[in-house]
């Protein structure tokens, strides 16, 4: 296989395959979350659950003030490498052309020099996270394989895709087509693991807000 | 209830799971900020306090019983099944290392409900039989005796006479058509008599329409504490029976904050269905009465004084700014606790743990959060709305040298009352 065609193969029935795995992964994933239902609430409820829920979706993206000051680096790198990502992901011109190819949306990207050097942050953040779980005594003992592959396979994608966009060591079709083989990887990983959180943390958050809510206390 | 065994309890635990549960485990990201909203972790700095660490076996279960993998894992002989070992180990964790409290859930990133999971996974727990003793012990008196502490009606009697005669006030007993029900903790009617004079005294200068029942006078609920919802609900159906024959409007929690969580929030569902009649926590009905103007004062407490929000009435039942409000009516200085209302913090004796003589010493170690957020604002006093917390506060303040009163809310307002 030259690299030209692996890159074709990458482009091609691979990504094909990654996209419907994540994408009936997912369905499956809420599927087995639904279908186990939730018993009716027979007290009288104080407040809305409705507005609890939909009010705790938004506002728990910013945490407490104690816990800015207890958890200040889970929040402050979880901040950074969350919205670098968001950023590297959905604002590099050539990935909105790939957005736009397969959904037929697109949206203004930022210039390339910034979405690189949020690139190179991004990893330093990540790095960053890594070396905490590693180091501090709570996130060492809850910490299972799964979460350090989770990291390896956020983390490569943004090392793959520096080096093709500085064109480091391989030839261009060839650290293209690792990049976006290692996004396929993050891809069929994406259901089966905790980065379904992603979706997953909207139905948490409306649970745990109608849950409140109902009671009348805003969560 | 059929006896303990694992099998019982795996079942439970299978059951208890609902799509609330398997979305919150599916969002876990392993972040371990829960750990530092609990006063177990920050006291101790152990990280087996971690909160959702708490509920690794019930995890264990969604993963195995409810997820693509893990039900793939398991058949395939990958993923070990839950053992009795592991819920016997994780009986400290679950009983004596959490107060239900609830601040995790307040915290959690992705929204996690983790003091509600404890409560499911105590289910299981209790019915593998891997419950504490003095909970154990606690809940056999509740259903035997109607009382956890063992209070019988003879000694309510006695409490009513005395009542009455220090304050020259009629306290009512099984009057039908009264407009409400009154409830008492058994550690009203034996360490703080006072609370029952207090509610006469306020009722009668509102004109408020009460009764206490003869048969149901108990409002706490061992059976949500320890995690068996048969006697829960047997409990609460003392509680319904009694206010449906005296045909009252409404059901008055005491100073108590599971009770409130007893009758209030998971009573209806767990007799399954309905009450026919209100729940108002006394706070709540205090905080009515002084709103339509029904309670007058001849004059306010001057001391610096501060609320302690007890967990199930504030942060987990929703009474937030009630007791504010009567607080602010009753005191000249009143000021609260850095992270107050529903970001308190748990005295460390809630969810049954102070039924528990093993947690002794751990929910004195994990006071010195108290300590911490009173040493922030040095008040001259304390007040607050449970029986439970109170006992706690007071031993904590003892074990820690602080000398400082404590008072509930509801006899502090009695206190003050303009009597004729």
């Amino acid at each position: 296989m030259t690299d030209t065609e692996f890159l074709l193969w990458v482009r091609g029935p691979a990504f094909n395959v990654a996209t419907f795995i994540m994408c009936a992964g997912l369905v499956i994933r809420f599927l087995e979350i639904l279908m186990l239902g939730r018993k009716a609430n027979l007290a009288e409820a104080r407040g809305s659950a409705a507005a609890g829920g939909l009010r705790t979706m938004v506002a728990r993206s910013i945490p407490d003030a104690g816990s800015f000051q207890r958890s200040g680096f889970t929040v402050i790198s979880g901040y950074i490498f969350h919205i670098g990502l968001f950023i590297v992901i959905f604002l590099f011109v050539p990935h909105i052309l790939v957005f736009e190819k397969v959904m037929g949306l697109s949206w203004p990207g930022l210039p390339s020099n910034v979405v690189d050097a949020t690139s190179v942050v991004t990893m330093i953040a990540l790095l960053a996270v890594l070396i905490h779980r590693i180091k501090d005594p709570v996130l060492r003992m809850l910490s299972e394989f799964a979460d350090y592959l989770v990291w390896f396979v956020t983390f490569l994608p943004l090392l793959t895709g520096y080096l093709a966009f500085h064109r480091v060591g391989l030839s261009a079709p060839m650290l293209i087509g690792l990049h976006i083989l290692s996004v396929e990887l993050l891809m069929i990983l994406f259901p089966f693991t905790k980065l379904s959180h992603a979706f997953t943390l909207w139905m948490a958050r409306w649970y745990n807000g109608a849950i409140a809510g109902y009671k009348g206390v805003r969560s | 209830m059929s006896g303990p065994s694992f099998e019982r309890g795996y079942k439970l635990l299978r059951e208890e799971i609902d799509a609330p549960t398997a979305a919150f485990f599916s969002s876990c990201v392993h972040c371990g900020m829960c750990a530092e909203a609990c006063l177990f972790f920050t006291e101790t700095r152990d990280p087996k306090y971690t909160p959702i660490h708490k509920l690794e076996p019930l995890r264990k279960v969604w993963k195995q019983e409810y997820t693509f993998w893990g039900k793939l894992g398991k058949a395939l002989g990958f993923s070990k099944p839950l053992t009795d070992q592991d819920l016997a180990d994780w009986e400290s964790l679950v009983y004596d290392g959490c107060t239900l409290c609830g601040r995790c859930s307040m915290v959690c990133p992705v929204g996690n409900d983790i003091a509600y999971m404890i409560r499911k996974m105590r289910e299981g727990m209790a019915a593998a039989g891997h419950a504490p003793e003095g909970l154990i012990g606690a809940t056999k008196r509740a259903v035997t005796i109607g009382s956890p502490m063992g209070v019988k009606l003879p000694a309510l009697q006695a409490q009513i006479r005395h009542t009455e005669k220090e304050f020259g006030v009629k306290i009512p007993l099984d009057v039908q058509g009264a407009e409400y029900l009154c409830l008492l903790s058994s550690m009203e009617i034996m360490n703080f008599p006072e609370y029952i004079g207090s509610i006469a005294r306020i009722f009668k200068q509102a004109n408020v329409s009460w009764t206490l029942s003869s048969d149901a006078f108990e409002a706490t609920n061992s059976g949500i504490q320890i995690g068996v919802s048969d006697i829960a609900a047997e409990l609460v159906q003392r509680i319904v029976d009694a206010a449906e024959a005296l045909k009252v409007k409404a059901v008055i929690s005491p100073e108590c904050g599971h009770a409130y969580m007893a009758i209030r929030w998971e009573g209806p569902n767990l007799v399954g269905k309905p009450f026919n009649f209100k729940v108002v926590h006394i706070l709540e009905l205090l905080d009515e009465l002084r709103e339509q103007g029904r309670l007058t004062l001849k004059d306010k407490e001057a001391q610096k004084l501060t609320y302690h929000d007890p967990c199930q009435i504030s942060r987990r039942g929703g009474v937030i700014d009630q007791p504010r409000n009567l607080m602010n009516m009753v005191a000249d200085n009143f000021v609260e606790m850095p992270e107050s209302g529903k970001m308190n913090w748990c005295c460390g004796a809630g969810g049954g743990v102070s039924s528990n003589e093993r947690a002794d010493d751990l929910r004195l170690k994990v006071f010195a959060r108290k300590k911490a957020q009173l040493d922030a604002i040095s008040v001259d006093g304390i007040v607050s709305a449970c029986s439970n917390c109170r006992i706690h506060l007071e031993e904590g303040l003892e074990e820690y040298h602080m000398d400082l009163p404590l008072l509930s809310l509801t006899e502090t307002i009695a206190e003050h009352l303009a009597e004729e």
